[in-house]
């Protein structure tokens, strides 16, 4: 596992305390952190929603499989899914690889843009994923 | 006891080094309301020789040296003495599911080679280590298909083995809002595949070819009709050796196929332990019960064998697991494939070929005793025929020589009046056919 | 290493053989079965019909022995040495009992002879059924489930059905954080989603937080005892009595009841329906992943919801009875894994009363573990034990070695590892449990490589993390294995 320091937390994207990162702007994209990626190790498998689905904040929207793992996807924001990253079925460790990149999961079209600012900054998930560690 | 080793010193030492005074102290935390009063009222403890005379008494007052003249899914058939004598070997019986791949590759390589052959057998890619029987198979299947086809209404034929629709309707009796559909037998006795039509929305068709009046079904009809209305097929096997002369369930059409495995090697057992076969495609292999073998390298380019694609089962999905099955028949699948690479492909054709005629022996040799045919269609090991009268007396009388003179068939069809079913495989030799015709006669 | 090491069985050089797949080998035409001419005259089905049969390599009798001797060698079993895995109770399985389940007389007997031909069968279903009932202290049984989980969903149809037939509108179930996977993935089998229990810091549940999670929407609990911790429920009376009252039942997983035997009642606890591993607590062998046989025993409650047909006695007689207007059915093909049950026979009246004794130093074995592994490895619930311990990774994380590393290590010291990262409640665990049938020494021995582990794991942690290395293969690439699967060999 990766040390707090060497956590890759892009100032760019906006997270939430699942560990799911939300960029700003269209397209807005979903994808998981660097910590919740080292977390859940080598991905074997993305199970994605379908084009047109819509989201909810707070509920699942698909899972992620390592090999002894199954973790639920929990949607950040209330949206319409509008892509999914296709390239995730033939190659899941992209996720691994470049999370914030290449990795990422589903493109949305937002219910509501201003619920992008009430998620945290790099900063403020520094600050949670800290807590959540020592917690354990 | 020759099974727990502990001298009384041993348990003097151990016991201080834990801090209590006597084995019943170790269970103090067991409270009065939840703690045994009495002493266990068991018989025993029998020395190895008590116990053997015990249990051999038992089999020699069973049902072992009877000679039966049908199956019903469960066949009589030889097994080279190679395969029980391999299949004891410690390290196979003695071993837990290979968790530890390190310390499992025999029982892992053994499970994807018995994947490999079933798949083979069946014509499908992806052939799991095995589920308990036949019976659970196919309710896994019908399960299975709820899930890839995200609908719930389940069709079975009625020429499925009835034991094993009872356990459909027992695995599926918690599902109020689901009614099992169940086809009827046409006249040839063959599945009448009409009524499908009108069934709304069905997820699965479940047939069994050769069905349990033996009868060849035509499972690429069944295909069609199911697949036309947005269903899978899920075709099974009571008789494996039928598929060392018939096409494949795969070709015909299958999306699963389930089976019981019993004629691979396997003894009667009075029923049990026997070998649950579930085979499918690769596009559905996230849905598919069971565990699977794959192959893999180890960090110095081996090749080597793993359980994988767990996420799928209990210990890791757990109330989203596609089954809870957790322990499946792993020994009997090992045992049939020992069986399996024993007979060969050459001669599990040439076997098959075999049971075919001495069961169509048997049949035209009753069919000249005054039986009547029930059905015209083709049968593999096993046939149903209207007997003459008096027959049910003489079924009773071949009882006192140990004979099992077939199986009346109205308990579960009772439009088949006077119909038996019998069948015969490769361990009856002519000269057994011609003493039993002389005994029916 | 201490003098005591010395009997630690570790691994030489091995005579490790490399063997192919089977369809690497063989010649065509080959055979290593007798395959008789039929002597009758030539049959045929119809061209439509006829395939070409299976694609099998062809060998030699040979050539099948070594392939399988050779196998056989990369394994480990109970008989090759210690195979602590906890909550699977690899007791040594009795040669007796396979010699017993062997015997020519049920090896062909025929499940639909009538009962007048097999009252050898039914004499032995009908003692064993009511043996396993006396053990654990409830009303009857049934041998019918074919393993464990299926007896779990057994007992789950049942209480369905009860509930089903009283008209109770029942949804839940209330499920423990120690529970196996099964018991949720069998609650959702039976349509019941799970309202998650959480333990009290002793790591067993407690009345009041049972108490405020039930609702008259709850089918019953699903209930471990001794849990998967290894530590026993004692407030479950208490909280039986309440979910009774409320219009639940109880299903007890009689997965860890090597623990109990003779010292608890689960009749007098209040359990509704348990399930029998026999291949854990009554010594029938595992066979590297089954055939297990897994038979419920029952309250008054819930009797007449056993599945049939079931074996009466009548006079001297025994017989099948299928007139059981409440039973859930038919479960299996027949009567369930019958030759396994023999072996559980056999085993129940090899131990008759001293199966009480089988525990109690199972429990013995484990509490000696315990205390004398406790200051190498965390122990997170200090406490009286019952038949298996749960460590964890704790001390030695801070060194880069995890749980898998200690497991991977133990290996080349020649034992099977523990259970790992199960029960899940525990983070990175290692639960032990030696059964009854190790004695001292061997008990010391896997004791002195744990120690050795944890010595290694300080002073030159790549010991660990490299290891295994005296095995045929090692540390194989799983996720490669997941991510692109090739589940079957060549399949021309």
């Amino acid at each position: 596992m990766k040390e707090l320091n060497e956590l890759n937390l892009p100032t760019n994207v906006k997270y939430d305390a699942d560990h799911e990162w939300v960029s700003p702007g269209a397209p807005c994209r979903i994808g998981i952190s660097d910590f919740a990626q080292d977390a859940l190790g080598d991905l074997t498998f993305v199970e994605m929603p379908e084009v047109g689905a819509e989201l909810t904040k707070g509920e699942e929207f698909g899972t992620l499989e390592s090999t002894k793992s199954v973790s639920p996807l929990m949607s950040p924001v209330d949206g319409k899914v509008t892509a999914v990253n296709e390239a995730l079925s033939d190659d899941p460790g992209l996720v691994n690889r470049d999370p914030y990149g290449e990795g990422w999961i589903v493109e949305v079209e937002l219910k509501n843009t201003a619920q992008i600012d009430t998620l945290m900054d790099a900063a403020a998930y520094k600050a949670h994923v800290e807590k959540e560690s020592a917690e354990h | 006891m020759r099974y727990l080793p502990h001298t009384p010193d041993d348990i003097k030492e151990m016991l201080a080094t834990v801090g209590v005074g006597s084995l019943d102290d170790l269970f103090k935390m067991i409270p009065p309301d939840s703690r045994r009063q009495r002493p266990l009222d068991l018989p025993g403890p029998l020395t190895e020789w008590e116990l053997s005379e015990k249990v051999e008494g038992l089999a020699a007052n069973g049902g072992g040296d009877w000679k039966v003249f049908v199956g019903a899914g469960s066949q009589p058939h030889h097994v080279p003495v190679l395969v029980p004598y391999l299949a004891g070997r410690s390290e196979f019986l003695t071993s837990y599911t290979p968790y530890q791949p390190e310390m499992s590759q025999g029982t892992l390589q053994a499970i994807f080679e018995f994947q490999t052959l079933i798949s083979r057998l069946v014509g499908l890619p992806v052939t799991n280590a095995s589920m308990y029987d036949g019976s659970t198979a196919m309710a896994e299947s019908a399960l299975m298909a709820q899930r890839v086809t995200k609908r719930r209404a389940v069709v079975v034929s009625s020429l499925v083995h009835p034991h094993w629709r009872e356990v459909l309707s027992t695995y599926l009796a918690p599902m109020e809002d689901v009614e099992i559909v169940t086809l009827p037998a046409g006249a040839d006795g063959r599945t009448d595949f009409a009524p499908l039509k009108s069934v709304d929305k069905p997820a699965v068709l479940l047939m069994q070819s050769p069905n349990f009046l033996g009868v060849v079904e035509e499972l690429s009809k069944a295909a069609e009709a199911i697949h036309a209305a947005g269903g899978l097929l899920a075709a099974g096997f009571s008789e494996a050796y039928a598929l060392g002369l018939l096409k494949t369930p795969g070709s015909l059409g299958a999306d699963i196929v389930f089976g019981e495995g019993q004629s691979l090697g396997l003894g009667q057992g009075f029923g049990g332990p026997t070998l649950g076969l579930m085979s499918t495609k690769m596009e559905y292999v996230r849905q598919f019960p069971g565990r699977l073998a794959g192959r893999t390298t180890d960090k110095n380019g081996k090749r080597g064998f793993v359980l994988t694609l767990s996420t799928r089962e209990q210990h890791i999905r757990r109330s989203k697991a596609v089954s809870n099955i957790c322990s499946n028949a792993g020994h009997c699948a090992l045992t049939a494939a020992m069986f399996m690479a024993s007979i060969g492909g050459t001669g599990f054709r040439q076997m098959a070929q075999v049971n075919l005629d001495r069961a169509e022996y048997l049949k035209a040799e009753l069919l000249k005793a005054g039986f009547k045919p029930l059905c015209p269609s083709p049968t593999f090991n096993e046939f149903a025929l209207v007997a003459p009268s008096g027959f049910a007396q003489k079924h009773e009388a071949l009882k006192g020589k140990k004979i099992m003179a077939g199986l009346s068939l109205e308990k579960w069809y009772p439009q088949f009046k006077d119909a038996w079913l019998f069948g015969a495989t490769e361990t009856k030799t002519k000269a057994d056919i011609d003493a039993f015709i002389a005994e029916v006669k | 290493m201490s003098d005591k090491c010395q009997c630690t069985p570790a691994a030489e050089c091995g005579l490790i053989l490399n063997e192919d797949l089977l369809w690497e080998k063989g010649r065509p035409g080959r055979s290593s079965m007798s395959v008789p001419e039929s002597g009758v005259p030539a049959a045929s089905l119809p061209a439509d019909l006829a395939g070409d049969g299976p694609n099998w390599p062809d060998l030699s009798e040979q050539e099948v022995a070594r392939h399988y001797t050779r196998l056989s060698t990369w394994n480990f079993g109970v008989d090759t040495g210690m195979y602590p895995l906890g909550s699977c109770t690899m007791k040594y399985n009795p040669k007796i009992n396979e010699a017993m389940a062997n015997l020519p007389g049920f090896v062909n007997a025929h499940p639909m002879l009538p009962a007048e031909a097999t009252q050898g069968e039914l004499q032995l279903i009908y003692e064993l059924e009511k043996y396993l009932a006396e053990i654990v202290g409830l009303k009857a049984s049934c041998l019918q489930p074919g393993a464990g989980a299926h007896g779990e969903l057994c007992g789950m149809l049942m209480i369905s059905a009860y509930h089903r037939h009283n008209k109770n509108k029942k949804t839940k179930v209330l499920m423990p954080e120690t529970a196996h996977g099964t018991n949720p993935a069998t609650a959702a089998m039976c349509g019941y989603s799970e309202i998650k229990v959480p333990l009290g810091p002793n790591g067993a549940l407690e009345y009041a937080t049972v108490e405020k999670l039930m609702t008259d929407d709850v089918a019953g609990l699903m209930v471990t005892n001794p849990n998967t911790l290894g530590l026993f429920e004692n407030e479950l009376p208490k909280i039986i009595e309440m979910i009774h009252q409320r219009g639940g039942l109880i299903y007890g997983d009689g997965a860890n009841l090597n623990a109990i035997m003779g010292y608890a009642d689960l009749g007098a606890m209040g359990i509704d329906v348990v399930h029998y591993n026999v291949h854990k607590t009554l010594s029938t062998p595992h066979g590297g992943g089954g055939p297990g046989a897994g038979p419920v025993a029952v309250s008054d409650t819930l009797l007449p919801y056993l599945p049939g047909p079931r074996v009466v006695k009548n006079g001297d007689k025994y017989e099948w009875n299928s007139d059981l207007p409440l039973s859930i059915g038919r479960l299996h093909n027949f009567y369930g894994q019958f030759r396994v049950l023999v072996r559980a026979y056999a085993y129940v009246l090899s131990l008759g009363p001293e199966l009480k004794k089988a525990s109690a130093l199972a429990v013995l074995n484990a509490n000696y573990i315990k205390e004398k592994l406790k200051h190498a490895f965390d122990l997170p619930f200090d406490q009286p034990c019952m038949h298996e311990c749960v460590f964890t990774d704790a001390k030695q994380a801070p060194n880069k070695v995890s749980t898998l590393d200690i497991a991977k290590r133990l290996i080349d010291l020649g034992y099977h590892p523990p259970t790992v990262y199960f029960p899940l409640v525990v983070h990175n665990a290692i639960m032990i449990e030696p059964t009854e049938t190790e004695c001292k020494e061997d008990i010391d021995g896997f004791i002195a490589a744990m120690l050795q582990v944890a010595e290694d794991a300080k002073n030159d942690p790549s010991i660990l993390q490299n290891a295994p290395i005296k095995t045929k293969v090692q540390r194989l690439d799983e996720t490669t294995a997941a991510r692109h699967p090739i589940l079957t060999g060549d399949m021309s």
